[in-house]
């Protein structure tokens, strides 16, 4: 299942037509201590580079960009129990919501994993 | 992924505090705060937070303003332009104060303290200069205000600062011998500080004022306590927002009179009788009949953090707005401060605010929201 990284340090998860969207390691080491999370609703229709998700940490409220268009087909339960689950796994049980893909094409502008450390490794 | 809020202001040029390289080496992430690179956080605000209140927290605050001012006549100057009881003020003891505007809106908080030879004041760092401007403007020229820029201020704050400090502090008095809202000279490490027991975390602690060329020497001794860890501006704001401590040019501001601002402990009998500070008119009137707002906490119900500028209603009406807000980690819930109409100012009044379009349920609280350990009796 080949996973997708962006610039604004969302990553994708692609299976079929679904992809899973959440903020990397680095984003959660950057924000800090997560103590709120709030998902988009099933059914919301997303668009690349729009607002999909808002995650607060401690001293501030972030905006979660969509990586690509589609609709939200799940949001993460889990994290309105427990949105520290967004710094103790980000990458596994953290993740924000799945979504339906419109326009699969958009993954080719997105980052892989060696791409992504290396920019990371520029910041 | 943005913050949505900034947090820092835009500074002309941003400087570095004296304990720079030492923030950088404990890992420390800088941020511009007041005109100054600052650690936000180490291993974490809310592991910060919560280590202060169980333990010690040492603050790097030495962008905050210095002064020094003595000559003839001070008391009457100062109660010229603040509103507390200076006269009054002994040597070694501390007051919190307020520099007013004409119009009796805040321009600042302070802390006064009574040296042998004058007036300690310790500002704000964002707002140092305009305050150091208006008192050259405002005192008499017969007063010297010294702006002791070679000076660093640390605070060292939590239930284990006393025993941390105290084994390093000799002088001529031992380290009980302060008590909430007092200072002395001390040695730290035979290292000469101006220690004061006080704070802005709502726990026991002491704010202590040494060269800045020495200040190192000191914050490597303190760090070198079991007990103490360096802590970030982030715990700062969080630990001070559950003490229901003010922030200046967020909760306070030169729209505000200390009535409005909830500060009404910080006009002392005879100044309130006697009046003869900026704004008396209006500041007493609203002493006597109430402000027409008031500052006041805010529980939250659920989790979703009420920030600063988030507006409050009652049922569609917009009464009020938030001037501080976050999670609190000792409370585990958000928590707010803001302003609200007299009416809506009583404790358990159900209002809301509003984020992101949507509206939160919230109930007007007493503060603190954590009880204040202040150390008020010596021997403590």
């Amino acid at each position: 299942m080949p996973r997708y990284y962006t610039e604004e340090h969302e990553w994708i998860d692609v299976d079929g037509d679904i992809a899973t969207v959440g903020i990397t390691d680095f984003a959660q080491g950057q924000l800090g201590d997560i103590v709120f999370v709030e998902v988009p609703d099933t059914g919301a229709e997303l668009s690349q580079g729009g607002d999909a998700a808002v995650v607060e940490s401690v001293k501030a409220a972030s905006d979660v960009y969509a990586p690509v268009d589609g609709t939200v087909t799940e949001g993460n339960g889990a994290l309105e129990e427990d949105p520290a689950l967004v710094n103790s796994d980000p990458e596994g049980e953290g993740w924000f919501f799945r979504m339906a893909l419109s326009d699969k094409s958009q993954l080719d502008g997105l980052m892989n994993a060696a791409a992504y450390k290396a920019f990371c490794d520029d910041l | 992924m943005t913050e949505i809020e900034q947090t820092g202001e835009e500074a002309v040029e941003t400087e570095t505090l004296p304990l720079d390289a030492w923030h950088r080496a404990k890992g420390g992430r800088m941020v511009e705060f007041a005109g100054y690179w600052m650690p936000i956080q180490y291993e974490g605000i809310m592991a910060e937070h919560l280590w202060t209140r169980e333990n010690a927290g040492l603050f790097d605050v030495s962008h905050m303003g210095q002064l020094h001012l003595s000559g003839e006549g001070l008391d009457d100057a100062l109660e010229a332009v603040l509103p507390g009881d200076v006269k009054s003020l002994a040597v070694g003891r501390m007051r919190y104060s307020l520099l007013l505007a004409e119009d009796g809106g805040i321009l600042d908080d302070l802390m006064l303290s009574r040296w042998p030879d004058g007036i300690y004041m310790v500002v704000n760092g964002a707002v140092k200069w305009e305050d150091i401007g208006h008192l050259r403007e405002e005192l008499p020229d017969a007063i010297t205000i010294n702006h002791f820029e070679d000076r660093a201020l640390l605070a060292l704050q939590g239930p284990k600062a006393f025993d941390a400090l105290k084994r390093h502090t000799t002088g001529k008095w031992p380290l009980d011998a302060l008590v909430f809202m007092t200072g002395g000279p001390f040695q730290i490490g035979g290292i000469d500080a101006w220690i004061s027991r006080s704070g802005y975390t709502g726990e026991d602690g002491f704010e202590i004022s040494v060269d800045a060329d020495k200040v190192q020497e000191v914050a490597d001794l303190l760090c070198g306590e079991l007990e103490v860890k360096p802590i970030g501006l982030g715990a700062r704001d969080s630990l001070r927002l559950e003490a229901g401590l003010p922030l200046y040019g967020h909760d306070l501001d030169p729209t505000i009179d200390p009535i409005e601002g909830d500060l009404g402990f910080a006009i002392q009998k005879r100044r309130r009788e006697e009046g003869g500070f900026p704004g008396a008119a209006r500041i007493l009137g609203h002493y006597a009949n109430g402000s027409p707002r008031k500052r006041v906490g805010l529980t939250i119900d659920g989790k979703l953090p009420v920030r600063e500028g988030a507006k409050l209603f009652d049922g569609e009406r917009e009464i009020g707005v938030v001037t501080s807000g976050g999670f609190a980690p000792s409370v585990g819930a958000p928590i707010a401060m803001g302003y609200v109409p007299r009416d809506h100012a009583a404790p358990g009044t159900a209002i809301a605010a509003e984020v992101r379009g949507k509206r939160v349920p919230c109930t007007v609280t007493a503060m603190p929201f954590v009880p204040h350990r202040y150390v008020r009796k010596q021997g403590g």
